[in-house]
């Protein structure tokens, strides 16, 4: 959940709210904010399963460099959230195992 | 690929040992080129909230996201040229491969600065892979430059520094801290810390362990247990919380990938968190025109790291011909020494000498 009023930083200034598609369902992310950060705001954490075990996978090092938390935006599989911004209109996807590049069958 | 070639310095990373470094450099005549990956620079800075302390040559009482836009600020008055998104993903001799959102191309300078900083260790138990379990250097990034909590009760893993820095600022920003866990009989970070989550009436339990997390798609629970002075759990002292997240503060490693490939000579300190590229007190590698500054010369403190950049600022600003006045060396190393006191200081300062001496033999053998 977003933290609107802050004891040390104060309220959150002026930001530029803009449509995110997860799964099919819309929700409203900072423009520039990790993708991480818009889905932890939704209280989303599940990025993606393994690819063996269906194992649930999340945000761990936040940094980009673990890639727990890659999902499929815009189609293309395995990108790292934690670090990539977020811009008007994209579509994110929870992935499966490796996920699947749009020219694959 | 398309070829870059600078006659100067690239800093490699925007953290306070890499910003100081381009910034003293800039200073001295050299032109600088700082690359992060990052779209803002200023690293881990960005997210500290709480106030240096210590003296006010290493700006005690200022808090780390102000003390990065000072130096963001002061760079581009000085003149360096800051590359944000792009990524370096190869370094040879003086050549750096970097990836700038599709574009790739090469940059060649005079001279490398390797300031990339370190990652946070994970740590191994049953659940640890659940969502909901994660880095507190990355929880802290997201409340407090996100503002985003990562959860709601939270249990944090580690009792040094970072783990009571992040316990408490996750209080500030409105989570429930449920306890700190500290697999020592005692806590490592510094008392001040310590003191603003236990007025708060956090939970401390040292000489105890996590056992598992569990939970259906992400953490619904996790259990610890007491520890004995080998580190086993005691039967009978397991205890179950009810949370939703799982702190790790439990060190960091030195991120050297790029001095690796570059094929710069290591040790191995565990007191600096891992393998650290063995560097002189002026921090140059065993290879030449390429230096180190901050945790991937070993893992301290930011103090530390903006004190190390500034030393690389100044040896790799000299190497390529800029003039600098000796007694700015003394100085910065003086201020550096000046940090490496008290019982965990001693050590580091031990284990530096140690760094030296390995690459002063190097040196004589190559």
């Amino acid at each position: 959940m977003r933290i609107t009023n802050h004891p040390l930083l104060g309220p959150q200034p002026p930001v530029n709210l803009v449509p995110l598609e997860v799964d099919g369902q819309v929700i409203w992310a900072k423009e520039g904010e990790p993708i991480a950060a818009a889905l932890l705001a939704y209280g989303i954490r599940l990025c993606r399963t393994t690819k063996r075990r269906g194992e649930p996978r999340g945000v761990f090092c936040g940094i980009g460099h673990c890639t727990d938390c890659v999902m499929t935006v815009d189609g293309i599989p395995n990108v790292r959230t934690c670090v990539t911004p977020v811009r008007a209109g994209m579509k994110v996807t929870t992935q499966r195992g490796l996920g699947q590049w749009p020219n694959d069958h | 690929m398309a070829q870059r070639s600078l006659k100067g310095i690239a800093v490699v990373g925007g953290g306070p040992a890499g910003l100081m470094a381009a910034l003293t450099a800039a200073r001295h005549g050299a032109a600088v080129v700082l690359v992060d990956e990052n779209a803002e620079p200023g690293g881990q800075l960005r997210k500290q909230i709480h106030k240096f302390f210590g003296s006010k040559a290493h700006r005690a009482g200022v808090r780390g996201y102000r003390i990065a836009q000072e130096l963001i600020s002061d760079c581009t008055a000085a003149g360096v040229e800051l590359l944000g998104q792009s990524v370096v993903f190869s370094l040879r001799e003086c050549t750096l491969d970097l990836l700038q959102k599709d574009d790739a191309f090469n940059l060649k300078a005079d001279a490398i600065i390797l300031a990339t900083g370190a990652s946070e260790n994970a740590l191994a138990f049953p659940g640890c892979t659940l969502p909901g379990v994660m880095g507190a250097g990355a929880a802290q990034t997201f409340v407090n430059l996100h503002r985003v909590l990562p959860g709601r009760r939270v249990l944090m893993v580690g009792g040094g520094n970072v783990g009571l820095i992040v316990a408490y600022q996750l209080l500030q920003a409105g989570a429930e801290v449920v306890g700190v866990v500290e697999a020592l009989p005692y806590l490592s970070g510094y008392q001040v810390h310590a003191a603003k989550i236990k007025r708060a009436g956090v939970p401390i339990w040292t000489s105890h362990t996590v056992l598992e997390a569990r939970g259906d798609q992400e953490v619904q629970e996790v259990t610890i247990a007491a520890i004995d002075d080998h580190f086993h759990p005691l039967p009978g002292s397991e205890r179950t919380l009810a949370v939703d997240t799982v702190c790790l503060a439990v060190g960091l490693t030195p991120l050297a990938e790029l001095a690796w490939q570059a094929g710069c000579r290591f040790c191995y300190q565990g007191a600096l968190g891992g393998y650290v590229p063995l560097h002189s007190d002026n921090m140059e590698t065993t290879l030449p025109h390429v230096y180190v500054a901050g945790d991937i010369a070993g893992v301290e403190e930011a103090s530390t790291a903006l004190e190390e950049g500034a030393i690389a600022g100044l040896a790799a600003a000299a190497a390529i011909g800029c003039p600098v006045p000796i007694a700015e060396f003394d100085a910065a190393q003086e201020r550096l020494v000046s940090l490496r006191k008290g019982p965990f200081g001693d050590i580091r300062q031990l284990v530096k000498s140690e760094i030296v001496k390995r690459w002063a033999d190097c040196r004589v053998v190559e």
